[in-house]
């Protein structure tokens, strides 16, 4: 297993920009996320993050420079659950279109409901559960691809201030029970501190990795611990933020 | 709204509505061959009633199978069309021009082309309730959010699998939208057909009352239609409820 390697790359779209010129996405952007490593990604809007992703889920291509990762599997901003299908079902689609039949799908998601706060929620449908609940399931339907990297695009993003901070305190205890190389990426300092072994900071477009702060802390953590403050401002600056 | 004035509310303006045309037919003198008055057409039901019915059949017939073959056809139609841009881009043109054919100048090349067998009526009405089953299939396609088939190709789902899993759950709400505006058109386009030429169905009948100035008849033919595509929309609404519940929840839990 390598985890990831971004090198040098480039990426533009061709008359997505204003009066039809091209769009820099990334430019010269490397990022390395090492087997069981948990690396933030922070950055303005549309400074290329998804592009990133999409990279290293091999959803794109690069102009220049090379991607190399371990398979890894999407988890996007909006949970994307089926709305006609129950919340096992929807988290063992990613074992149902692989061809497991219907039956053992389930029997190998009913688990990690049990593990992840879902017990009793399998055949609730998505419209029946909560902006939580729902990231849960689709966080299950990500980690049943089984793929040894997980890409997450801003996985709260759409959740309120107090959702998002329960999940944070979710997800860091299910990354520590099932570790994975993990590439987050987030606009919210707090949770990439909070969560990551390493923030890397990128600039606005074209985007490329502008700092890399090592977030050498024990965890839990807690957004209100000075380590964690005194990080977040640190990464906060480089983005440029006024302090 | 409750139970009660639901079917209240729109027997009583039914029941207006009827005052009305009785008091107008009776009173304003207008010819009544023209335009009978309701009482006359309640009376052709009660008398015709055997003749209306067998007629009926066969036009309720013709428009079942006519429908079901629409529906197949134009869910089908509206997958591929969907899955290959090529092909929508060049057959939507085409298809939206298959709307516009005025039925009463095919018809006739139709009887000549099929006979007077319920061939051509089923061309008819599959033409007519074609075009709404495809369009409204092809916007609920095209309503599945764009990240979805991303997620799907890091999950390594196949297009078959894709199709089979997601597309075509997130059709059907298209598929039911789509048949209820095709049973009410295929109404009329059934009589149509039976028109250009028949030897039975409620098209038919008319062609027969008319001339003969037996309007009430055609009329009592009228209300038949009416109440057949009411009650075929009605089921619809039912099968819909029971079959793609979440077609009318809010898209997620955000509110929750």
């Amino acid at each position: 297993m390598d985890g990831v390697a971004v090198d040098g790359v480039e990426r533009s779209f061709r008359g997505r920009g204003r009066r039809g010129g091209d769009v820099v996405a990334l430019h010269g952007m490397s990022l390395r996320a090492a087997p069981g490593e948990i690396v933030a990604v922070v950055g303005a809007s549309g400074c290329g993050k998804s592009t990133l992703l999409e990279l290293i889920c091999g959803l794109q291509a690069p102009d220049a420079g090379s991607v190399h990762a371990d398979p890894a599997v999407l988890m996007p901003q909006r949970d994307l659950l089926l709305p006609w299908a129950s919340a096992l079902d929807n988290a063992a689609l990613a074992l149902r279109v692989r061809g497991v039949p219907p039956g053992k799908a389930r029997i190998e998601a009913v688990p990690w409901f049990e593990r992840f706060g879902l017990g009793g929620f399998e055949h609730a449908r998505p419209a029946e559960l909560s902006g939580g609940m729902r990231q849960r399931v689709a966080f299950v339907r990500t980690l049943l691809a089984g793929k040894p990297v997980l890409a997450l695009d801003e996985p709260f993003a759409a959740l309120d201030a107090l959702t998002r901070q329960e999940m944070q305190g979710w997800l860091a205890r299910a990354l520590a029970e099932e570790p994975r190389t993990v590439v987050l990426v987030t606009h919210d300092v707090e949770e990439a501190v909070v969560l990551a072994d390493r923030v890397v900071v990128m600039s606005p477009r074209p985007g490329r990795a502008v700092a890399e702060l090592p977030v050498e802390l024990p965890r839990p953590r807690h957004r209100t611990d000075a380590a964690v403050v005194a990080l977040r401002e640190r990464a906060l600056e480089a983005l440029g933020a006024p302090a | 709204m409750n139970r009660a004035p639901r079917i209240l509310a729109p027997l009583a303006i039914v029941l207006a509505l009827l005052a009305a045309w009785e008091s107008y037919a009776l009173y304003s003198g207008v010819d009544r061959l023209i335009l009978p008055a309701p009482h006359e057409v309640a009376q052709s039901l009660w008398n015709d009633r055997s003749l209306l019915w067998e007629d009926f059949t066969v036009t309720a017939g013709e428009v079942l199978l006519g429908v079901l073959v629409a529906d197949i056809a134009g869910f089908a139609c509206a997958i591929v069309l969907h899955r290959w841009l090529t092909l929508r881009i060049s057959f939507y043109p085409l298809l939206i021009a298959s709307q516009t054919i005025p039925i009463v100048m095919i018809a006739p090349l139709l009887v000549v082309w099929l006979g007077f067998g319920i061939a051509p009526k089923l061309v008819i009405i599959g033409l007519v309730s074609f075009f709404p089953i495809v369009v409204t299939t092809l916007d609920a396609l095209a309503r599945v959010d764009p990240e979805l088939p991303k997620l799907l190709r890091t999950l390594d789902a196949s297009r078959w699998r894709t199709l089979r899993h997601v597309e075509l759950p997130a059709a059907l709400p298209g598929l039911f939208s789509g048949a209820k505006i095709a049973v009410v058109v295929a109404v009329i386009g059934a009589v149509f057909a039976e028109w250009a030429g028949s030897s039975s169905g409620l098209g038919h009948l008319f062609q027969q009352a008319i001339p003969n100035l037996d309007t009430a008849r055609a009329y009592a033919a009228v209300v038949i239609l009416s109440a057949f595509a009411i009650t075929l929309f009605g089921l619809l609404t039912l099968a819909e409820r029971l079959i793609v519940p979440w077609a009318h929840e809010p898209p997620d839990g955000r509110n929750r």
